[in-house]
């Protein structure tokens, strides 16, 4: 797998509100499918794996999965309820399914199907997701802004927001390791590098700490991890000591981590979630607290309003919306 | 075991007597159920069970056995029946039906019962979950088929439609479905809900073979189920079977119709005098 830098000067800054946009930002190192890549790898010697889609294997990068193993490949059409009860009916025969779609689709579409052909049934089927989030500017339609709260609130399933292309690849064999349902959110296309610069490693359940800091603890999970490490060196400037947390398995939540470092004295919490403030990691990590009773000094939440959000180019989107690096160095600046 | 040498002597009639017998003594334990529903689908039941299933009573898990969806979650009680007759669910478990901690919830889910594949009850589920088992059928190079039950209500549900035209896309010839057209649903007659008709048309348009035969002839549906076995082309099977509810009790056939058939405290011993009447007659 190739690892690509793209100089700084020789892209322009996206302004478009197509549906799939690249959420690289500039000169930042990416690698190319991550997800394909590494089920095409993890298929190698897992020969129960099989993929399917819902017309969307090349915007989902699955499409490197059905090149490498066509008689694998299942193409189930513009269906996605067909596609969850078929994916459940695999299962049901030993097969472990790899389902591709979009999150809106398969998270509110296909809800009741991925409720109780798969959560309820306990099959052993993964879903993995493109556009989660605010990660397109085509709008509501395509903004699955609520899918950690729609299935985090499914009982059975595991529910996983990886930050990069490192953390995607290791999640891959994760998921299938784990017996039973999963939920991924996925990054596809040039999905940025970042993680490979902490000694990260991916474990099923565990939040990691990737910096340490006195003043601010960031928990964040998928691509708000990246952005919390941008605003952490960014605070250095400032003096502002950023501790940064990710949780990319938002359920089962790792609890034990969140209490012990949201229990330091002294710091403010701040959750940072690239989804609705409403049902997601936010209000997780919220409840966790309240239930222990650890109260840090300060709890903030950024992530999405409970709105219907616009359509545009994501730099803009998440700069109006406080998802932007600078947008939050701004927030969590106002709040010291 | 082969389960089509199992009681290869008693006739088909007497296992859908059988059936309706233990449905009527389940609605009886709760002083409810879906009685009409069981009593029209008994037949059908009788000749998947004891005519066109390969199944191991004491293995519901075993490899070659041929799959039973039930999509119409609400039928448990009907299924319940059978898996009773055919020896996979303990009789003595039939007083057990709807209560708490039985292995009979009233609607059907795949990690109570042994034998129920697939936990319905949200409707238009079966066939979306069977085009996955023929699929994960034909990966194993089983010979073994999957047949799903549905109801004419699911026909309103979109994924259902999604399933019959991917079932013919992938060409699944394993796939059996059967269609229990009683007419009706939660609101009314199922024509007067959303129309069905012309079923046949447009089930043979979406590329499937298609039979359609009184779902309470013994004789022709036992017919549907070996053509249904037999037919050589590439195509998913529907068996559209036209059933009357309340079917071998007279005076639930003719009670008014409604989905879940009113049936008084009393009306239990009667209707099991009924069936057996029906049974001697």
């Amino acid at each position: 797998m190739s690892t690509t830098t793209t100089p700084a000067a020789a892209k322009p800054r996206l302004k478009t509100s197509a549906m799939i946009a690249s959420i690289a930002g500039e000169g930042q190192r990416t690698k190319p499918a991550p997800f394909g890549h590494a089920l095409v790898e993890l298929a190698k010697a897992r020969p129960e794996i099989v993929g399917l889609t819902a017309d969307l294997a090349k915007y989902t990068d699955l499409h490197i999965f059905a090149q490498a193993n066509p008689d694998r490949f299942y193409q189930m059409g513009m269906a996605e309820q067909l596609l969850m009860g078929a994916a459940s009916g695999l299962a049901h025969e030993g097969f472990m399914p790899f389902v591709t779609t979009y999150a809106v689709f398969a998270s509110r579409r296909a809800y009741d199907f991925v409720h109780q052909t798969i959560a309820e049934e306990n099959r052993n089927v993964k879903i993995a997701c493109a556009l989660p989030g605010l990660t397109s500017g085509y709008g509501p339609s395509h903004q699955a802004a609520e899918d950690l709260a729609l299935m985090r609130a499914m009982p059975n399933m595991v529910v996983i927001d990886p930050c990069d292309a490192l953390e995607i690849e290791q999640a891959v064999p994760a998921m299938a390791a784990h017996q039973g349902p999963v939920y991924m959110r996925l990054l596809r296309g040039n999905v940025p590098l970042v993680l490979d610069e902490y000694d990260y490693k991916f474990e099923l359940g565990k939040a990691k700490l990737l910096r340490d800091g006195a003043d601010v603890l960031v928990i964040s999970s998928g691509i708000m991890t990246m952005r919390a490490l941008e605003v952490a060196k960014a605070l250095e400037a400032d003096k502002v000591d950023v501790a940064v947390l990710h949780v990319p398995t938002i359920k089962p939540l790792d609890t034990e981590t969140i209490l012990a470092e949201a229990g330091r004295s002294g710091r403010m919490v701040v959750v940072a979630e690239n989804h609705t403030v409403i049902g997601g990691l936010g209000e997780a990590v919220a409840g966790t607290l309240l239930r222990a009773g650890v109260v840090p000094s300060a709890f903030r939440q950024i992530g999405l309003p409970d709105e219907f959000l616009k359509a545009g180019a994501l730099p803009t989107l998440h700069d109006l919306y406080g998802i932007s690096t600078d947008a939050m160095v701004t927030s969590i600046k106002g709040w010291l | 075991m082969d389960t089509t040498q199992l009681g290869h002597n008693v006739p088909l009639t007497e296992r859908a007597y059988r059936i309706r017998r233990n449905a009527v003594l389940m609605g009886e334990v709760q002083g409810q159920g879906y009685i009409g529903q069981a009593l029209d689908i008994a037949d059908v039941l009788a000749v998947s069970y004891f005519h066109a299933l390969r199944y191991r009573p004491e293995d519901p898990h075993w490899e070659g056995r041929d799959r039973f969806l039930l999509s119409n979650g609400h039928y448990a009680i009907a299924l319940y029946a059978a898996l009773i007759e055919a020896g996979i669910v303990p009789a003595e478990e039939l007083e057990t039906y709807g209560s708490d901690d039985s292995r009979l919830p009233m609607s059907g889910m795949a990690a109570y019962t042994p034998g129920m594949e697939m936990s319905g009850g949200s409707l238009g589920l079966g066939l979306s979950i069977a085009v996955g088992i023929a699929l994960g059928l034909k990966r194993k190079a089983s010979d073994n088929r999957v047949y799903t039950l549905f109801s004419d209500g699911e026909l309103d549900e979109g994924s259902v439609w999604e399933a019959i035209m991917s079932a013919a896309h992938h060409k699944l010839d394993n796939l059996i479905g059967i269609v229990d057209v009683n007419n009706q649903q939660a609101d009314g007659p199922s024509t007067q809900v959303m129309a069905f008709e012309p079923l046949v048309d447009k089930l043979e348009a979406f590329g499937w073979f298609v039979q359609r035969v009184d779902g309470n002839d013994m004789d022709a549906v036992v017919a549907a189920f070996d053509a249904a076995r037999d037919h050589p082309e590439p195509k998913p099977r529907m068996i559209v079977c036209d059933t009357r509810m309340g079917k071998g009790v007279p005076f639930l056939e003719a009670r008014e119709k409604n989905h879940f058939i009113r049936v008084d405290a009393h009306e239990w011993k009667l209707a099991l005098d009924a069936l057996d009447a029906g049974r001697t007659a």
